[in-house]
């Protein structure tokens, strides 16, 4: 039943109450489940909100941790999102140290990923990229060299192309049956 | 109408036909037992102590199909519950713990008896409501029934906060919301019944889900046109009368041995309401082995999970098994169950099975049989037989060692029936305070007290795994156990190792029944009696040990 690990990401409408976020990060705690990130927040509906987990594990993982979830009476509807069907984006911010000689060598890399300085002072730059994860990893291995003071992500969040959504979902998607 | 919320509170639970509620009071729910007191019409049962009122509503749940109600006051009283509610969460349980709670206005403070109940639960419930404002009051009772009753049953924590019990709102009366069953998928059963067609030794797996959907007339109907045996799980236990010709009795660890020969020997494994627990599958790999397995349940994440099987049929047991009846053809007996005799091996110098053959005669007609945890508990499991379903109270999933006092107490009331109680004297002494709530309450129970002196299952596994060093399982007591009895009010009878079992067993039993109130016996055992046949853990069924010398 153990497969090769891949990394999966999984949306969920839940109930917009305190505590849920504790039920469902509690859940992935007590079952073992690997979590890379999980983003939460309010919806166009007052009463749902909106959680992406990344999970990285394999098959047996995907399909136990979805079914888990959706025993959760907080958990209204919950899918496999598909590569392919998606579009994936995360928001970096990132402060590194960065005298005036070291500053143009940055924008240079700002400009080739599209990232833009949220902050300047003497010696530091927050500076900001949205993107697929990929991107933002790809993006950080360049900045790197030049010091992180400190850095935020806010978890791969997801939305399918076209008409599809998720409140119209009736199944796990094509990953799970 | 306008009332408090401790009255609406009530009112609710006498909505959803709530008669019984097994509690004890404390300062967080005064307001909660004050309603209780001026409606007067629901009994209530005082416990000693609240884990032994959780445990009395799951015995009430499990005799009854009933949602159990238990209640407790903050903090203690609350944390008290905890591993009542674990136990009816790991064997799916419908039960309804309500507790109380400090203020809103003291909520977060770490004020006296607070506790955060609701944390503390979440991993152990179905689901928990933390209520603070007395307008979602009727609104979460009536969903915490609806919750504990429907598809997987098991446990709802409410927690009510003061404020909420005292403040007035609207009450408008409303009936239970009818369990919408699940939809039957036909073409999933029509594909079972295939498999089954096909294979030539079906093999019917019963384990507790069929017993929580009571499912028992189509299951015997389904056994009788296939002509296959059955066997089931520690859970599934009384579903099929044990008197019946095609039931094998207990698959798993310590199950028969004509139990382990036709799972061996089957090619079609229909599993009807169980999750292969580590107990019955012991080894997950080897489990199934070639062999067609289906699985019924009406729980989405139990499939594939322990077992990879062939096919997974999402449908309520009783439902299933209905709709196989009518697609299945009948087929040739395939397995002679009579050679085995459905009986464990090795039970010559058993005093236990002695004892428990007895007490199934002596035991007044269908007795619910309640066990604790450990050596007993299998020996029950093995040779004491129950013709009925809803009669027997065992704590399978979570092994609580002192389940039974408490659960004996709420399967009395739930059947109205005398109750025999299978203990050790390990399990006996975790919530003997229980037998006052017996005597008060005059509840007609026989306590088969297995008096070993030892904690016999952890010994047995010393003796196997750790080369008999008996590590802390020798119990030095020396509690007077008749004396005991008698001074709470009960009636103590000593079965030692030459008395005529029944002679003291009918004994026991008439003055039971005679006088409404709790026996204890001690029946002296050997220390050195061990369960057998057994599978080690991780081990296939071909392994099964059927001697010690093994």
């Amino acid at each position: 039943m153990e497969g090769q690990l891949k990394k999966y990401t999984i949306g969920a409408l839940v109930s917009n109450k305190s505590g849920v976020l504790t039920r469902i990060s509690g859940l992935f705690a007590r079952r073992g489940y690997n979590i890379e990130s999980i983003a939460a927040c309010a919806t166009e509906d007052p009463e749902l909100s909106r959680m992406t987990v990344v999970l990285v594990g394999d098959e047996y993982t995907l399909y136990q941790m979805i079914r888990q979830m959706d025993k959760l009476e907080d958990v209204k509807k919950i899918g496999c999102a598909n590569e392919l069907d998606c579009v994936y984006r995360e928001l970096l911010l990132a402060k590194v140290a960065a005298t005036a000689e070291v500053r143009s060598q940055i924008t240079l890399i700002n400009e080739i990923y599209k990232a833009k300085v949220v902050d300047l002072s003497i010696d530091t730059m927050i500076l900001e990229l949205t993107g697929d994860p990929e991107k933002l990893d790809a993006y950080l291995k360049v900045i790197e060299p030049f010091g992180i003071l400190e850095m935020q992500r806010t978890g791969t969040t997801v939305l399918a192309r076209g008409k599809h959504t998720l409140k119209d979902r009736d199944c796990y998607g094509d990953h799970v049956n | 109408m306008k009332m408090k919320g401790a009255d609406i509170l009530i009112n609710c639970l006498t909505e959803q036909g709530v008669d019984t509620i097994f509690g004890y009071p404390g300062g967080a729910v005064l307001d909660i037992y004050d309603a209780l007191y001026r409606n007067g019409k629901i009994n209530h049962i005082l416990t000693a102590h609240e884990q032994g009122a959780a445990h009395a509503a799951d015995g009430y749940a499990r005799v009854t199909g009933k949602v159990g109600v238990c209640f407790a006051t903050s903090g203690p009283g609350a944390t008290n519950l905890v591993t009542g509610i674990a136990t009816a969460y790991m064997d799916s349980i419908p039960l309804v713990a309500v507790t109380g709670n400090v203020g809103l206005n003291n909520l977060g403070r770490d004020s006296f008896q607070e506790v955060d109940i609701a944390g503390i639960t979440m991993p152990i419930t179905k689901h928990n409501f933390i209520v603070k404002d007395v307008a979602e009051l009727a609104d979460v009772v009536r969903r915490a029934f609806y919750i504990a009753g429907s598809g997987r049953k098991g446990p709802v924590l409410i927690d009510v906060l003061k404020n909420v019990q005292t403040a007035e709102y609207d009450y408008e009366p409303a009936k239970p919301v009818p369990l919408k069953p699940l939809e039957t998928p036909q073409g999933k059963i029509k594909a079972a019944a295939e498999i089954i067609n096909a294979s030539k030794k079906p093999l019917l797996m019963i384990g507790g889900g069929a017993a929580a959907s009571d499912a028992t007339v189509p299951l015997i109907k389904l056994a009788k046109k296939l002509n296959s045996p059955v066997t089931y799980t520690l859970m599934g236990k009384g579903v099929i009368p044990d008197s019946d010709e095609n039931n094998l009795g207990m698959l798993g660890m310590h199950g028969t041995v004509a139990a382990a020969k036709a799972l061996i020997e089957s090619d079609c494994i229909v599993a009807l309401g169980t999750r292969f627990s580590d107990r019955v599958a012991l080894n997950r790999k080897l489990f199934a082995n070639g062999k067609k397995v289906i699985h019924v349940d009406i729980d989405n994440a139990e499939f594939n999970k322990n077992v990879p099987v062939s096919l997974t049929v999402l449908a309520d047991v009783s439902a299933c098994a209905e709709g196989l009846c009518k697609l299945v053809e009948s087929k040739k007996k395939w397995f002679d169950c009579g050679i085995y005799a459905a009986q464990p091996t090795d039970s010559e110098n058993c005093r236990a099975y002695e004892i428990l053959r007895a007490a199934a005669v002596e035991a007044p007609e269908n007795s619910p049989l309640i066990t604790d945890v450990g050596q007993h508990q299998m020996w029950a499991a093995q040779i004491y037989p129950l013709n009925s379903p809803r009669r027997f109270c065992t704590s399978g999933g979570l092994g609580t060692m002192g389940y039974g006092m408490g659960a004996a107490i709420g399967a009395a009331f739930g059947s109205g029936k005398p109750c025999v109680l299978v203990t050790g004297d390990g399990c006996f002494n975790m919530n003997l305070n229980e037998l006052s709530t017996a005597v008060t309450e005059g509840v007609p129970l026989v306590i088969l007290l297995m008096n070993n002196g030892v904690l016999g299952m952890v010994r047995q596994w010393q003796k196997i795994f750790y080369s008999g060093r008996f590590s802390q399982t020798t119990l030095k007591k020396k509690t007077d156990y008749i004396k005991f009895a008698e001074s709470f009010g009960a009636k103590g009878i000593l079965l030692d190792k030459n008395d005529d079992v029944k002679e003291k067993l009918e004994e026991a039993f008439g003055y039971a029944v005679k006088n409404c109130s709790p026996v204890l016996v001690d029946c002296r055992i050997s220390g050195d009696d061990n369960v057998l046949p057994m599978i080690k853990p991780g081990a296939a069924y071909e392994t099964q040990l059927r001697k010690m010398e093994d």
